[in-house]
């Protein structure tokens, strides 16, 4: 029983983790970039749905909009001012402009809102049905269904869409891709923007369930890390797949094993991964 | 005779800038980012206080064998690290990833036993016990140990082991050809970069007489650690002093005018790491000798 | 016996056989040409010998050792040296520095690296930019710097990966006289050359690949006048007149 409990919220979590970890590698496969502001941005998706639900009453869910788009705009004007100077630079480099900008944004959170958990309470989801014995939460599910939703949109839209295949192109072949007259330029914003705001979306789905305060960024982004690897950097479909892997793997094992070290067997699954498989599970960008 | 604060301020520096060379034989030299030095630090100062407390250990040979601590954990984590060809980014890291780890163990570890904190007994003062009431001759000490890594720095930079460092930093497979073992000598800088920070642990450990868990193996030191290379110019000798003291002035500066907060500094850092890898990624260093460099131009020009 | 000698020696990628049961030999002293048309798997032949690949089958062999299973620097310390299609410098060391780097392999002293270094340059004429950096260099500069690196290793056998390509004439003819300067200094060389004119006063002998495979060997007048050779750059629509 404890176990469908953990496979059901390991599901789940799975879902978030997908979203976020889609983000992750949507800008890793188009600028080879390890974004290690990721967590951070989610941080503050998260506090625009806080902020907006505790001003002006909107339902958290409503305010995805909202915080998908903030983090769409921060997205494209972090790339436009910080990242697109050091695109040719060494990519140690890039790693460490990722780092300042998220000392910049966690310890502005900080200062702004103070390290006090907040948490927001949404009334029609107070009620967790059980059905069979299992405890179903409801802002959990919801926040899988939307992120499976808004993952298969971007699917489609990398996939059906003008814009989407040259977002693709840009990631398979930059060469090609200038060589053919995409707007290098346009692509580059629009995928950091659009991985913004996957995961400030992520960030308003988690909302109900989990408390905001300016550190929150880093336990999701571990995870996101580890997935991104598992499923193969720049591998969109893997993320997804790796995603519930691990999800259902995070759960399992906390039946079993004390919290602390849940942390541990993620990170050793990420060094794993990066030194036996380091083109992940499915296949992706050799690391 | 400058106050006590003045005497702290300088000890930090010269600190930060010790932990700056240490980080940057691996880092600017040999070109191995790790943003996991925390890892060395962490295991340095709880080695030589666990060996003091519980067996009465002098913590000058409890430095020693934290540095011997480090080393092992420097060749441990390295040889996995190169055997497997992590580079760049990855290697940045899997260094990361071991740091947590550490401190995680750690954590779990020491929470049980000293929830609050591991508190170091006072001596007073007690050059055994490696306990001073005056901060001064803390400053000293710090003083000799940046001496010696910044001389030791220097000997290798012009000796054959830099010169073999800075070529797999630069083109690690042009290197394997011209007969360099890039894997034997990019473990030598781990381990002599290791054995260095993990000293500096100890003696943060006797400074502030009071270890935490995650002050000492958090990212944020494995940060404050790297910044001061990177600021000041890694690859080069002065460059971790350089980056010391600009980064240190900038947090007194900011905290004595500018409302602080915990965490104020570590914003200011991300934002001058932020401006120097977009305009002057070569470091502070570099960005004072090119208009000093075209100053002596001009003057031999007139 | 010859300095380096392979044997049958075979390697695919994925499905395809980039080298073929490949024998050939280079004799001590001699300067021997690889050509053969793009694909050819020349520079994998380079890459075989030095060990930045393993061969499927077959055996290398240099000054009687065998080579597979070494690594690059095993292989350079051995007594080979290579310079590679795509220039390598150091680029954050001067000119000097760079071949410094190579002085190293066999002098522990870094005054007499650095003197050793000075000759080197010398010798193949880019003293006058020692303090300058690797991107501030011409073609045939760069071309000379990857030259004068892997010369200062003090190799018996030097493997030269299209040192040509890219130059001007007036530059060409420069590098051969410096080429048969270095021979002259005892180095044996392996060359790999698209520039046909190059090649064939260079060598004392030429061998040819054509996917993977030799399909000729011997003088440069010999290997001009090979039918096959002829029909493996051309196509089989022409037929020597």
């Amino acid at each position: 029983m404890l176990i469908l409990q953990a496979l059901l919220s390991g599901l789940l979590n799975g879902g978030i983790y997908s979203l976020v970890a889609v983000g992750l590698t949507l800008i890793f496969g188009v600028m080879r970039i390890i974004n290690f502001a990721h967590g951070s941005l989610m941080m503050l998706g998260m506090y625009v749905s806080y902020w907006l639900f505790v001003l002006w009453g909107v339902d958290p869910y409503l305010s995805l909009i909202a915080s998908g788009s903030v983090l769409f705009a921060v997205g494209v004007l972090i790339e436009a001012v910080l990242v697109s100077p050091v695109l040719e630079a060494p990519e140690h480099d890039q790693l460490l402009l990722t780092l300042g900008i998220s000392l910049v944004i966690e310890n502005l959170a900080l200062f702004l809102w103070k390290a006090d958990p907040r948490t927001v309470t949404v009334p029609y989801l107070a009620v967790a049905p059980m059905v069979g014995g299992i405890m179903i939460s409801s802002p959990r599910v919801i926040a899988f269904a939307v992120s499976l939703a808004f993952t298969a949109a971007l699917y489609v839209f990398l996939r059906r869409t003008d814009l989407g295949r040259a977002i693709r192109a840009v990631s398979q072949d930059r060469e090609g891709a200038l060589t053919v007259g995409i707007n290098m330029r346009r692509i580059y914003a629009l995928a950091f923007g659009i991985g913004c705001a996957c995961v400030g979306a992520a960030g308003g789905l988690v909302v109900p369930f989990y408390a905001v305060d300016p550190y929150v960024g880093g336990v999701f982004v571990i995870t996101a890390f580890v997935v991104v690897v598992l499923g193969g950097m720049g591998n969109f479909g893997g993320a997804l797949l790796a995603a519930l892997i691990v999800g259902l793997a995070e759960s399992v094992a906390a039946v079993f094993i004390p919290a602390a070290m849940k942390q541990i067997v993620m990170y050793t699954i990420f060094v794993v991964v990066l030194l036996f498989r380091p083109q992940g599970l499915f296949g992706g960008r050799r690391a | 005779m400058p106050s006590q604060y003045v005497i702290h301020l300088a000890v930090m520096i010269l600190f930060f800038a010790y932990l700056g060379v240490a980080w940057n034989i691996l880092g600017g030299y040999a070109g191995q980012f790790s943003f996991g030095h925390a890892a060395f630090f962490g295991l340095g100062a709880y080695t030589s206080t666990l060996l003091h407390i519980h067996y009465g250990v002098s913590p000058w040979l409890g430095m020693v064998l934290g540095g011997l601590a480090g080393v092992l954990l420097g060749l441990g984590s390295g040889f996995l690290s190169f055997r497997y060809g992590l580079r760049g980014p990855y290697f940045a890291l899997v260094m990361l990833a071991f740091a947590e780890m550490l401190r995680l163990l750690f954590e779990t570890w020491m929470s049980k036993t000293y929830p609050l904190g591991l508190p170091i007994p006072l001596k007073g003062t007690s050059l055994l016990d490696f306990q001073f009431k005056d901060k001064g001759h803390y400053f000293y000490i710090v003083l000799v140990m940046l001496i010696a890594a910044t001389w030791l720095c220097h000997r290798l930079a012009r000796s054959r082991i830099g010169a073999y460092w800075m070529a797999i930093r630069d083109n690690e497979d042009a290197a394997e050809a011209l007969g360099i073992n890039a894997f034997a000598y990019k473990l030598l800088a781990m381990a002599i970069s290791a054995v260095l920070t993990a000293m500096g642990g100890t003696f943060y450990a006797q400074y502030f007489l009071t270890l935490e868990v995650n002050e000492l193996f958090g990212v944020q030191i494995s940060v404050e650690i790297l910044l001061s290379a990177i600021i000041g110019g890694a690859g080069t000798v002065f460059g971790p002093l350089v980056g010391a003291v600009a980064l240190q002035l900038l947090s007194e500066v900011t905290r004595v005018y500018i409302r602080a907060f915990s965490g104020f500094d570590l914003m200011i850092y991300g934002c001058v790491l932020i401006l120097v890898i977009i305009f002057l990624p070569q470091g502070l260093l570099e960005g004072m000798r090119r208009p000093y460099r075209a100053l002596v131009r001009a003057v031999a020009r007139a | 016996m010859a300095l380096l000698e392979l044997s049958q020696v075979s390697r695919s990628f994925g499905g395809i056989r980039a080298v073929n049961a490949l024998s050939f030999a280079v004799p001590e002293a001699a300067i021997v040409g690889l050509i053969g048309p793009n694909g050819s798997g020349k520079t994998t032949v380079f890459n075989l010998i030095s060990g930045v690949f393993l061969p499927d089958r077959g055996a290398l062999s240099f000054a009687g050792q065998s080579l597979v299973g070494r690594k690059p620097h095993e292989v350079c310390r051995l007594g080979i040296g290579r310079t590679f299609q795509i220039v390598q410098p150091f680029n954050s060391l001067t000119v000097l520095e760079n071949v410094r780097v190579g002085a190293f392999r066999t002098i522990g002293d870094p005054d007499r690296a650095t003197r050793e270094a000075d000759a080197v340059l010398a010798l193949v004429g880019l003293g006058h930019k020692r303090e300058a950096l690797p991107t501030s260099l011409t073609i045939a500069d760069r071309k000379r710097l990857e030259l004068a690196r892997a010369l200062a290793t003090r190799p018996r056998l030097l493997l030269l990966d299209e040192v040509m390509a890219g130059l001007r004439p007036a530059e060409t003819l420069e590098m051969i006289e410096l080429a048969r300067r270095i021979h002259a200094s005892g180095v044996t060389l392996l060359v790999i050359e698209h520039v046909m004119r190059a090649v064939m006063s260079l060598s004392h002998r030429i061998v040819v690949l054509h996917h993977g495979e030799k399909i000729a060997e011997g003088t440069p007048q010999e290997v001009a006048r090979d039918p096959e050779v002829i029909r493996a750059y051309l196509g089989e629509e022409y037929r020597p007149a």
